[in-house]
Protein backbone atom coordinates (compact mmCIF):
# COMPACT_ATOMS: atom_id res chain seq x y z
CA UNK A 1 0.00 0.00 0.00
CA UNK A 2 2.81 2.41 0.88
CA UNK A 3 4.84 1.22 -2.09
CA UNK A 4 2.45 2.09 -4.86
CA UNK A 5 3.96 5.51 -5.52
CA UNK A 6 7.50 4.26 -6.16
CA UNK A 7 7.28 4.33 -9.92
CA UNK A 8 7.25 8.10 -10.03
CA UNK A 9 10.66 9.70 -9.48
CA UNK A 10 9.52 11.82 -6.57
CA UNK A 11 11.58 14.12 -4.44
CA UNK A 12 12.27 12.58 -1.08
CA UNK A 13 10.33 15.24 0.83
CA UNK A 14 7.14 14.92 -1.18
CA UNK A 15 7.48 11.15 -0.99
CA UNK A 16 7.48 11.43 2.80
CA UNK A 17 4.32 13.51 2.88
CA UNK A 18 2.65 11.08 0.52
CA UNK A 19 3.69 8.18 2.69
CA UNK A 20 2.22 9.82 5.81
CA UNK A 21 -1.08 10.49 4.03
CA UNK A 22 -1.38 6.91 2.84
CA UNK A 23 -0.42 5.55 6.23
CA UNK A 24 -3.07 7.72 7.90
CA UNK A 25 -5.76 6.42 5.58
CA UNK A 26 -4.64 2.87 6.25
CA UNK A 27 -4.70 3.65 9.97
CA UNK A 28 -8.37 4.66 9.82
CA UNK A 29 -9.22 1.51 7.91
CA UNK A 30 -7.42 -0.60 10.51
CA UNK A 31 -9.43 0.90 13.36
CA UNK A 32 -12.78 0.68 11.62
CA UNK A 33 -12.26 -2.84 10.28
CA UNK A 34 -12.09 -4.15 13.85
CA UNK A 35 -8.65 -5.74 13.36
CA UNK A 36 -8.50 -8.08 16.35
CA UNK A 37 -4.78 -7.58 16.93
CA UNK A 38 -5.06 -3.82 17.22
CA UNK A 39 -8.12 -3.94 19.46
CA UNK A 40 -6.42 -6.43 21.75
CA UNK A 41 -3.55 -3.98 22.08
CA UNK A 42 -5.94 -1.13 22.88
CA UNK A 43 -7.96 -3.11 25.41
CA UNK A 44 -4.82 -4.39 27.13
CA UNK A 45 -3.51 -0.84 27.46
CA UNK A 46 -6.73 0.34 29.08
CA UNK A 47 -7.17 -2.78 31.18
CA UNK A 48 -3.69 -2.53 32.68
CA UNK A 49 -3.70 1.23 33.26
CA UNK A 50 -7.23 1.32 34.69
CA UNK A 51 -6.46 -1.56 37.05
CA UNK A 52 -3.28 0.20 38.16
CA UNK A 53 -5.02 3.52 38.79
CA UNK A 54 -7.95 1.84 40.59
CA UNK A 55 -5.57 0.07 42.96
CA UNK A 56 -3.26 3.04 43.47
CA UNK A 57 -5.85 5.81 43.96
CA UNK A 58 -7.55 4.74 47.25
CA UNK A 59 -4.23 4.02 48.96
CA UNK A 60 -2.71 7.25 47.65
CA UNK A 61 -5.69 9.29 48.89
CA UNK A 62 -5.42 7.87 52.40
CA UNK A 63 -1.65 8.34 52.51
CA UNK A 64 -1.84 11.92 51.27
CA UNK A 65 -4.64 12.71 53.71
CA UNK A 66 -2.51 11.51 56.62
CA UNK A 67 0.46 13.48 55.31
CA UNK A 68 -1.59 16.67 55.15
CA UNK A 69 -3.71 16.43 58.30
CA UNK A 70 -1.58 14.73 60.94
CA UNK A 71 1.77 15.36 62.50
CA UNK A 72 4.13 12.43 62.88
CA UNK A 73 7.87 11.89 62.73
CA UNK A 74 9.49 11.82 59.27
CA UNK A 75 6.40 13.42 57.73
CA UNK A 76 8.45 16.05 55.88
CA UNK A 77 10.94 13.44 54.71
CA UNK A 78 8.12 11.29 53.35
CA UNK A 79 6.64 14.23 51.44
CA UNK A 80 9.95 15.05 49.78
CA UNK A 81 10.47 11.37 49.05
CA UNK A 82 7.17 11.21 47.14
CA UNK A 83 8.00 14.44 45.33
CA UNK A 84 11.31 12.94 44.26
CA UNK A 85 9.76 9.67 43.12
CA UNK A 86 7.31 11.65 41.01
CA UNK A 87 10.08 12.21 38.48
CA UNK A 88 11.79 8.81 38.59
CA UNK A 89 12.18 7.57 34.99
CA UNK A 90 9.95 4.64 34.10
CA UNK A 91 12.96 2.61 32.95
CA UNK A 92 14.42 2.70 36.47
CA UNK A 93 11.16 1.33 37.92
CA UNK A 94 11.23 -1.21 35.09
CA UNK A 95 14.80 -2.27 35.80
CA UNK A 96 14.19 -2.62 39.54
CA UNK A 97 11.05 -4.64 38.96
CA UNK A 98 12.79 -6.79 36.34
CA UNK A 99 15.57 -7.68 38.78
CA UNK A 100 13.04 -8.47 41.52
CA UNK A 101 10.79 -10.62 39.34
CA UNK A 102 13.52 -12.32 37.29
CA UNK A 103 13.88 -16.07 37.68
CA UNK A 104 17.14 -15.47 39.53
CA UNK A 105 15.65 -12.59 41.56
CA UNK A 106 14.06 -12.71 45.04
CA UNK A 107 10.47 -12.87 43.73
CA UNK A 108 11.33 -15.13 40.80
CA UNK A 109 9.17 -18.06 41.85
CA UNK A 110 6.02 -15.96 41.52
CA UNK A 111 6.47 -16.27 37.75
CA UNK A 112 5.27 -12.73 37.16
CA UNK A 113 7.92 -11.47 34.75
CA UNK A 114 6.59 -10.90 31.21
CA UNK A 115 2.94 -10.97 32.30
CA UNK A 116 0.36 -8.21 32.33
CA UNK A 117 0.31 -8.45 36.14
CA UNK A 118 3.91 -7.26 36.19
CA UNK A 119 2.87 -4.34 34.00
CA UNK A 120 0.11 -3.43 36.47
CA UNK A 121 2.60 -3.50 39.37
CA UNK A 122 5.00 -1.30 37.42
CA UNK A 123 2.30 1.22 36.59
CA UNK A 124 1.07 1.34 40.20
CA UNK A 125 4.61 2.18 41.31
CA UNK A 126 4.79 4.82 38.58
CA UNK A 127 1.57 6.69 39.31
CA UNK A 128 1.52 6.31 43.11
CA UNK A 129 4.04 9.09 43.95
CA UNK A 130 2.36 11.45 41.49
CA UNK A 131 -1.08 10.74 43.00
CA UNK A 132 0.23 11.24 46.55
CA UNK A 133 2.06 14.46 45.74
CA UNK A 134 -0.84 16.05 43.87
CA UNK A 135 -3.53 14.87 46.30
CA UNK A 136 -1.38 16.01 49.22
CA UNK A 137 -1.24 19.56 47.92
CA UNK A 138 -5.02 19.48 47.47
CA UNK A 139 -5.55 18.29 51.04
CA UNK A 140 -3.09 20.85 52.34
CA UNK A 141 -4.91 23.71 50.64
CA UNK A 142 -8.23 22.45 52.01
CA UNK A 143 -10.19 24.32 54.59
CA UNK A 144 -9.55 22.40 57.82
CA UNK A 145 -12.93 23.56 59.06
CA UNK A 146 -14.75 21.22 56.69
CA UNK A 147 -13.10 18.30 58.44
CA UNK A 148 -13.52 19.76 61.92
CA UNK A 149 -17.16 20.69 61.34
CA UNK A 150 -17.98 17.23 60.11
CA UNK A 151 -16.32 15.68 63.17
CA UNK A 152 -18.05 18.11 65.53
CA UNK A 153 -21.41 17.30 63.98
CA UNK A 154 -20.78 13.73 65.03
CA UNK A 155 -19.59 12.24 61.75
CA UNK A 156 -17.39 9.17 61.95
CA UNK A 157 -13.83 9.87 60.68
CA UNK A 158 -14.54 7.80 57.54
CA UNK A 159 -17.63 9.81 56.78
CA UNK A 160 -15.76 13.07 57.41
CA UNK A 161 -12.98 11.88 55.09
CA UNK A 162 -15.48 11.36 52.29
CA UNK A 163 -17.05 14.78 52.92
CA UNK A 164 -13.62 16.34 52.70
CA UNK A 165 -12.83 14.48 49.46
CA UNK A 166 -16.11 15.66 48.02
CA UNK A 167 -15.15 19.25 48.81
CA UNK A 168 -11.80 18.69 47.09
CA UNK A 169 -13.11 16.67 44.16
CA UNK A 170 -11.75 18.96 41.44
CA UNK A 171 -8.17 18.85 42.63
CA UNK A 172 -8.31 15.13 43.38
CA UNK A 173 -9.76 14.25 39.99
CA UNK A 174 -7.06 16.33 38.33
CA UNK A 175 -4.53 14.23 40.28
CA UNK A 176 -6.10 10.96 39.10
CA UNK A 177 -6.21 12.16 35.49
CA UNK A 178 -2.57 13.23 35.65
CA UNK A 179 -1.64 9.84 37.11
CA UNK A 180 -3.57 8.00 34.41
CA UNK A 181 -1.93 10.19 31.77
CA UNK A 182 1.49 9.22 33.04
CA UNK A 183 0.90 5.47 32.89
CA UNK A 184 -1.25 5.07 29.76
CA UNK A 185 1.52 6.62 27.64
CA UNK A 186 4.40 4.98 29.49
CA UNK A 187 6.69 2.70 27.51
CA UNK A 188 9.95 2.03 29.37
CA UNK A 189 8.56 -0.05 32.23
CA UNK A 190 5.93 -1.88 30.14
CA UNK A 191 8.55 -2.92 27.59
CA UNK A 192 10.95 -4.21 30.25
CA UNK A 193 8.62 -6.16 32.54
CA UNK A 194 5.88 -6.95 30.00
CA UNK A 195 8.14 -7.97 27.14
CA UNK A 196 5.84 -6.71 24.36
CA UNK A 197 4.39 -10.20 23.70
CA UNK A 198 1.72 -10.18 20.99
CA UNK A 199 -1.81 -10.83 22.32
CA UNK A 200 -0.45 -10.99 25.86
CA UNK A 201 1.54 -7.96 27.01
CA UNK A 202 1.70 -5.68 23.99
CA UNK A 203 0.13 -2.29 24.78
CA UNK A 204 -0.27 0.89 22.75
CA UNK A 205 3.13 2.50 23.46
CA UNK A 206 5.19 -0.67 22.97
CA UNK A 207 3.24 -1.47 19.80
CA UNK A 208 3.92 1.99 18.38
CA UNK A 209 7.64 1.59 19.09
CA UNK A 210 7.64 -1.82 17.40
CA UNK A 211 5.64 -0.83 14.32
CA UNK A 212 7.90 2.17 13.78
CA UNK A 213 10.99 -0.01 14.03
CA UNK A 214 9.46 -2.36 11.46
CA UNK A 215 8.80 0.60 9.17
CA UNK A 216 5.05 -0.04 9.27
CA UNK A 217 3.66 3.33 10.09
CA UNK A 218 -0.08 2.74 9.53
CA UNK A 219 -0.60 0.74 12.70
CA UNK A 220 1.62 3.15 14.64
CA UNK A 221 -0.46 6.10 13.48
CA UNK A 222 -3.73 4.30 14.25
CA UNK A 223 -2.64 3.59 17.80
CA UNK A 224 -1.24 7.11 18.18
CA UNK A 225 -4.63 8.48 17.17
CA UNK A 226 -6.37 6.38 19.83
CA UNK A 227 -4.03 7.78 22.49
CA UNK A 228 -4.54 11.35 21.31
CA UNK A 229 -8.33 11.04 21.14
CA UNK A 230 -8.34 9.52 24.60
CA UNK A 231 -6.31 12.31 26.16
CA UNK A 232 -8.41 14.92 24.37
CA UNK A 233 -11.57 13.27 25.72
CA UNK A 234 -10.20 13.02 29.25
CA UNK A 235 -9.09 16.64 29.34
CA UNK A 236 -12.31 17.89 27.81
CA UNK A 237 -14.26 15.88 30.39
CA UNK A 238 -12.24 17.29 33.27
CA UNK A 239 -12.52 20.87 32.08
CA UNK A 240 -16.31 20.57 31.62
CA UNK A 241 -16.51 19.12 35.12
CA UNK A 242 -14.34 21.89 36.56
CA UNK A 243 -16.25 24.54 34.63
CA UNK A 244 -19.45 23.34 36.31
CA UNK A 245 -17.64 23.63 39.64
CA UNK A 246 -16.78 27.26 38.95
CA UNK A 247 -20.39 28.09 38.23
CA UNK A 248 -21.56 26.58 41.48
CA UNK A 249 -18.96 28.36 43.58
CA UNK B 1 0.59 27.88 12.91
CA UNK B 2 3.57 27.12 15.08
CA UNK B 3 3.64 23.56 13.79
CA UNK B 4 3.64 24.69 10.17
CA UNK B 5 6.64 26.93 10.90
CA UNK B 6 8.47 24.02 12.47
CA UNK B 7 7.47 21.78 9.62
CA UNK B 8 8.77 24.13 6.94
CA UNK B 9 11.97 24.64 8.92
CA UNK B 10 12.41 20.87 8.95
CA UNK B 11 11.76 20.73 5.22
CA UNK B 12 14.45 23.37 4.59
CA UNK B 13 16.81 21.39 6.79
CA UNK B 14 16.08 18.19 4.87
CA UNK B 15 16.61 19.90 1.53
CA UNK B 16 19.86 21.52 2.62
CA UNK B 17 21.13 18.19 3.94
CA UNK B 18 20.32 16.37 0.72
CA UNK B 19 21.92 19.15 -1.31
CA UNK B 20 25.34 19.00 0.36
CA UNK B 21 28.04 17.76 -1.98
CA UNK B 22 30.42 15.37 -0.25
CA UNK B 23 27.89 13.24 1.53
CA UNK B 24 28.85 9.95 3.14
CA UNK B 25 27.41 6.79 1.63
CA UNK B 26 24.33 5.66 3.59
CA UNK B 27 24.39 1.94 4.36
CA UNK B 28 21.25 0.41 5.89
CA UNK B 29 22.03 -2.96 7.38
CA UNK B 30 21.06 -5.48 10.01
CA UNK B 31 22.06 -5.25 13.64
CA UNK B 32 24.03 -8.50 13.38
CA UNK B 33 26.68 -7.03 11.05
CA UNK B 34 27.03 -3.95 13.25
CA UNK B 35 26.90 -5.58 16.69
CA UNK B 36 29.35 -8.32 15.78
CA UNK B 37 31.97 -5.67 15.00
CA UNK B 38 32.34 -6.80 11.37
CA UNK B 39 31.54 -3.41 9.87
CA UNK B 40 33.86 -1.64 12.28
CA UNK B 41 36.66 -3.75 10.81
CA UNK B 42 35.65 -3.70 7.13
CA UNK B 43 34.46 -0.18 6.49
CA UNK B 44 37.54 1.79 7.62
CA UNK B 45 39.62 -0.21 5.10
CA UNK B 46 37.16 0.69 2.35
CA UNK B 47 37.19 4.35 3.37
CA UNK B 48 40.98 4.32 3.46
CA UNK B 49 41.23 2.93 -0.06
CA UNK B 50 38.47 4.97 -1.72
CA UNK B 51 38.06 8.11 0.39
CA UNK B 52 34.32 7.34 0.68
CA UNK B 53 33.03 7.59 4.24
CA UNK B 54 30.00 5.56 5.28
CA UNK B 55 27.10 6.22 7.64
CA UNK B 56 25.72 2.96 9.01
CA UNK B 57 22.03 2.65 9.90
CA UNK B 58 21.79 -0.64 11.82
CA UNK B 59 18.22 -1.94 12.05
CA UNK B 60 16.35 -5.17 11.26
CA UNK B 61 16.20 -6.44 7.66
CA UNK B 62 12.59 -5.30 7.22
CA UNK B 63 13.29 -1.77 8.39
CA UNK B 64 16.54 -1.58 6.38
CA UNK B 65 14.66 -2.39 3.18
CA UNK B 66 11.90 0.05 4.14
CA UNK B 67 14.48 2.81 4.66
CA UNK B 68 15.93 2.03 1.23
CA UNK B 69 12.44 2.09 -0.31
CA UNK B 70 11.92 5.66 0.87
CA UNK B 71 15.31 6.62 -0.58
CA UNK B 72 16.91 7.19 2.82
CA UNK B 73 19.78 4.78 2.12
CA UNK B 74 22.03 4.19 -0.89
CA UNK B 75 22.91 0.55 -0.33
CA UNK B 76 21.71 -2.27 1.93
CA UNK B 77 23.32 -5.39 3.41
CA UNK B 78 20.55 -7.70 4.64
CA UNK B 79 19.82 -11.38 5.19
CA UNK B 80 16.46 -12.51 3.93
CA UNK B 81 16.65 -13.90 0.42
CA UNK B 82 12.88 -13.80 -0.07
CA UNK B 83 12.55 -10.15 1.01
CA UNK B 84 15.62 -9.27 -1.07
CA UNK B 85 14.10 -10.84 -4.16
CA UNK B 86 10.87 -8.89 -3.69
CA UNK B 87 12.87 -5.70 -3.13
CA UNK B 88 14.71 -6.20 -6.43
CA UNK B 89 11.62 -7.40 -8.33
CA UNK B 90 9.68 -4.33 -7.30
CA UNK B 91 12.41 -2.17 -8.80
CA UNK B 92 13.75 -0.65 -5.59
CA UNK B 93 17.10 -2.43 -5.70
CA UNK B 94 19.58 -3.27 -8.45
CA UNK B 95 22.75 -5.39 -8.75
CA UNK B 96 22.23 -7.78 -5.88
CA UNK B 97 25.31 -9.83 -4.93
CA UNK B 98 25.97 -12.56 -2.39
CA UNK B 99 28.53 -11.36 0.15
CA UNK B 100 28.83 -13.84 2.97
CA UNK B 101 26.93 -16.26 5.15
CA UNK B 102 26.77 -17.54 8.68
CA UNK B 103 24.20 -19.74 10.34
CA UNK B 104 21.34 -19.89 12.78
CA UNK B 105 21.14 -22.17 15.79
CA UNK B 106 18.06 -23.40 17.64
CA UNK B 107 18.59 -22.96 21.37
CA UNK B 108 16.46 -23.95 24.32
CA UNK B 109 16.41 -24.88 28.01
CA UNK B 110 18.82 -27.57 29.18
CA UNK B 111 15.98 -29.86 30.34
CA UNK B 112 14.61 -29.74 26.76
CA UNK B 113 10.86 -30.31 27.35
CA UNK B 114 10.17 -30.97 23.64
CA UNK B 115 13.01 -33.53 23.47
CA UNK B 116 14.54 -32.09 20.31
CA UNK B 117 18.18 -32.68 21.22
CA UNK B 118 19.89 -35.44 19.29
CA UNK B 119 19.89 -36.42 15.66
CA UNK B 120 16.71 -34.61 14.70
CA UNK B 121 16.41 -32.66 11.47
CA UNK B 122 15.70 -28.97 11.92
CA UNK B 123 12.12 -29.31 10.69
CA UNK B 124 11.52 -32.29 13.00
CA UNK B 125 12.74 -30.18 15.91
CA UNK B 126 10.38 -27.36 15.00
CA UNK B 127 7.36 -29.63 14.63
CA UNK B 128 8.17 -31.29 17.99
CA UNK B 129 8.18 -27.88 19.67
CA UNK B 130 4.80 -27.11 18.13
CA UNK B 131 3.34 -30.53 19.00
CA UNK B 132 4.37 -30.33 22.65
CA UNK B 133 3.27 -26.66 22.87
CA UNK B 134 6.63 -25.74 24.36
CA UNK B 135 7.16 -22.01 24.75
CA UNK B 136 8.96 -20.46 21.80
CA UNK B 137 10.15 -16.84 21.76
CA UNK B 138 9.78 -15.26 18.34
CA UNK B 139 11.47 -12.01 17.33
CA UNK B 140 8.22 -10.93 15.63
CA UNK B 141 9.86 -7.79 14.19
CA UNK B 142 10.17 -8.71 10.48
CA UNK B 143 13.93 -9.04 10.92
CA UNK B 144 15.89 -11.57 8.86
CA UNK B 145 15.89 -13.95 11.82
CA UNK B 146 12.12 -13.61 12.20
CA UNK B 147 11.61 -14.25 8.49
CA UNK B 148 13.80 -17.35 8.70
CA UNK B 149 11.83 -18.64 11.69
CA UNK B 150 8.56 -17.98 9.87
CA UNK B 151 9.68 -19.97 6.83
CA UNK B 152 10.85 -22.86 9.06
CA UNK B 153 7.40 -23.17 10.67
CA UNK B 154 5.87 -23.22 7.21
CA UNK B 155 8.30 -25.85 5.94
CA UNK B 156 7.58 -27.94 9.02
CA UNK B 157 3.89 -27.81 8.16
CA UNK B 158 2.92 -25.78 11.22
CA UNK B 159 0.31 -23.29 10.07
CA UNK B 160 -1.33 -22.27 13.32
CA UNK B 161 0.89 -20.96 16.08
CA UNK B 162 -0.79 -21.10 19.46
CA UNK B 163 -0.31 -19.29 22.72
CA UNK B 164 2.99 -21.07 23.30
CA UNK B 165 4.48 -19.06 20.41
CA UNK B 166 5.31 -15.65 21.91
CA UNK B 167 5.94 -12.87 19.42
CA UNK B 168 7.89 -10.15 21.25
CA UNK B 169 8.88 -7.64 18.57
CA UNK B 170 12.33 -7.04 20.03
CA UNK B 171 16.01 -7.56 19.21
CA UNK B 172 17.96 -10.83 19.30
CA UNK B 173 19.66 -10.19 22.63
CA UNK B 174 16.34 -9.42 24.31
CA UNK B 175 14.77 -12.52 22.79
CA UNK B 176 17.57 -14.69 24.21
CA UNK B 177 17.19 -13.15 27.67
CA UNK B 178 13.44 -13.72 27.57
CA UNK B 179 13.86 -17.31 26.44
CA UNK B 180 16.23 -17.77 29.36
CA UNK B 181 13.71 -16.32 31.82
CA UNK B 182 10.77 -18.32 30.50
CA UNK B 183 12.63 -21.61 29.88
CA UNK B 184 11.75 -21.27 26.22
CA UNK B 185 13.18 -22.16 22.81
CA UNK B 186 14.31 -19.55 20.30
CA UNK B 187 16.09 -19.26 16.96
CA UNK B 188 19.20 -17.08 17.03
CA UNK B 189 22.08 -16.17 14.75
CA UNK B 190 25.34 -17.69 15.94
CA UNK B 191 27.07 -14.32 16.40
CA UNK B 192 24.56 -13.04 18.95
CA UNK B 193 24.47 -16.47 20.62
CA UNK B 194 28.24 -16.39 21.13
CA UNK B 195 28.03 -12.89 22.56
CA UNK B 196 25.28 -13.83 25.06
CA UNK B 197 25.80 -17.49 25.91
CA UNK B 198 27.81 -16.85 29.09
CA UNK B 199 24.80 -15.05 30.59
CA UNK B 200 22.32 -17.79 29.70
CA UNK B 201 21.45 -21.25 30.91
CA UNK B 202 20.21 -22.18 27.43
CA UNK B 203 21.92 -24.75 25.18
CA UNK B 204 22.27 -25.26 21.43
CA UNK B 205 19.82 -28.04 20.57
CA UNK B 206 19.89 -28.02 16.78
CA UNK B 207 22.53 -26.70 14.39
CA UNK B 208 24.30 -27.27 11.11
CA UNK B 209 21.32 -28.10 8.89
CA UNK B 210 21.14 -26.70 5.37
CA UNK B 211 17.94 -24.86 6.30
CA UNK B 212 19.75 -22.94 9.03
CA UNK B 213 22.13 -21.25 6.60
CA UNK B 214 21.95 -17.47 6.73
CA UNK B 215 23.16 -15.80 3.53
CA UNK B 216 23.81 -12.05 3.41
CA UNK B 217 23.31 -10.04 0.24
CA UNK B 218 24.29 -6.50 -0.74
CA UNK B 219 21.98 -4.48 -2.98
CA UNK B 220 22.34 -1.01 -4.48
CA UNK B 221 19.25 1.21 -4.29
CA UNK B 222 17.84 1.95 -7.76
CA UNK B 223 19.12 5.44 -8.70
CA UNK B 224 16.07 5.96 -10.91
CA UNK B 225 13.81 6.22 -7.88
CA UNK B 226 15.23 9.20 -6.04
CA UNK B 227 17.42 11.89 -7.47
CA UNK B 228 19.94 11.94 -4.64
CA UNK B 229 20.88 8.27 -4.50
CA UNK B 230 24.67 7.90 -4.52
CA UNK B 231 24.73 5.06 -6.95
CA UNK B 232 28.39 5.16 -8.00
CA UNK B 233 29.62 5.11 -4.42
CA UNK B 234 27.23 2.24 -3.64
CA UNK B 235 28.59 0.23 -6.58
CA UNK B 236 32.15 0.81 -5.39
CA UNK B 237 31.22 -0.66 -2.00
CA UNK B 238 29.63 -3.68 -3.68
CA UNK B 239 32.69 -4.12 -5.90
CA UNK B 240 35.09 -3.94 -2.99
CA UNK B 241 33.17 -6.27 -0.69
CA UNK B 242 32.89 -8.94 -3.41
CA UNK B 243 36.51 -8.54 -4.54
CA UNK B 244 39.28 -10.83 -3.25
CA UNK B 245 40.43 -8.08 -0.88
CA UNK B 246 36.99 -7.57 0.70
CA UNK B 247 36.22 -11.30 0.85
CA UNK B 248 39.52 -11.94 2.56
CA UNK B 249 38.73 -9.36 5.23
CA UNK B 250 35.42 -11.11 5.91
CA UNK B 251 37.16 -14.50 6.06
CA UNK B 252 39.72 -13.27 8.55
CA UNK B 253 37.27 -11.52 10.85
CA UNK B 254 36.76 -13.39 14.09
CA UNK B 255 35.58 -12.85 17.62
CA UNK B 256 37.45 -14.62 20.41
CA UNK B 257 38.99 -16.88 17.79
CA UNK B 258 35.60 -17.90 16.39
CA UNK B 259 34.91 -17.14 12.72
CA UNK B 260 31.49 -15.49 12.39
CA UNK B 261 31.03 -14.90 8.66
CA UNK B 262 32.07 -17.00 5.66
CA UNK B 263 32.63 -15.25 2.30
CA UNK B 264 30.34 -16.41 -0.50
CA UNK B 265 31.10 -14.08 -3.43
CA UNK B 266 34.44 -15.86 -3.85
CA UNK B 267 34.16 -19.13 -1.94
CA UNK B 268 37.81 -20.19 -1.75
CA UNK B 269 39.36 -16.83 -1.24
CA UNK B 270 43.15 -17.20 -1.14
CA UNK B 271 44.72 -15.86 1.98
CA UNK B 272 47.57 -13.50 1.20
CA UNK B 273 50.71 -12.99 3.36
Amino acid sequence: MVNSSFTQPLLKTSFRVNEINQASVAAFQLLISGNSEIWHIISLSFGVSLTAILIATPIALIVSFFLAFFQFPLRRALISLFNTFMSVPAVIIGLTLYLLLSRSGPLGNLGLLFTSKAMVIGQILLCFPLLVAMAHSSFQAADRRAWETAITLGAKPWRAFFTLMYELRFGLIAAVVAGFGRIIAEIGCSMMVGGNILNATRNIPTAIALETSKGEFAQGIALGMVLLILSLGLNAGVSIFQGRGELQA
Amino acid sequence: MKTSVIFSALLCLLISITASANEPLRLATTTSTENSGLLAKLLPKFTQQTGISIDVIAVGTGKALQIARSGDADVVIVHSRQAENIFVAEGFGVNRRDVMENDFVLVGPANDPAAINGKNSTLKAFSKIARTHSIFISRGDHSGTHKKEHSLWQHAGINTLGHWHKSIGQGMGKALLMANELNAYTLTDRGTWLAYKDKLSLKILNEGGILLKNPYGIIAVNPALHKDIQYLKAMRLIAWLTSPAGQQEIDQFNKNGQQLFYPTAIKDVISSE
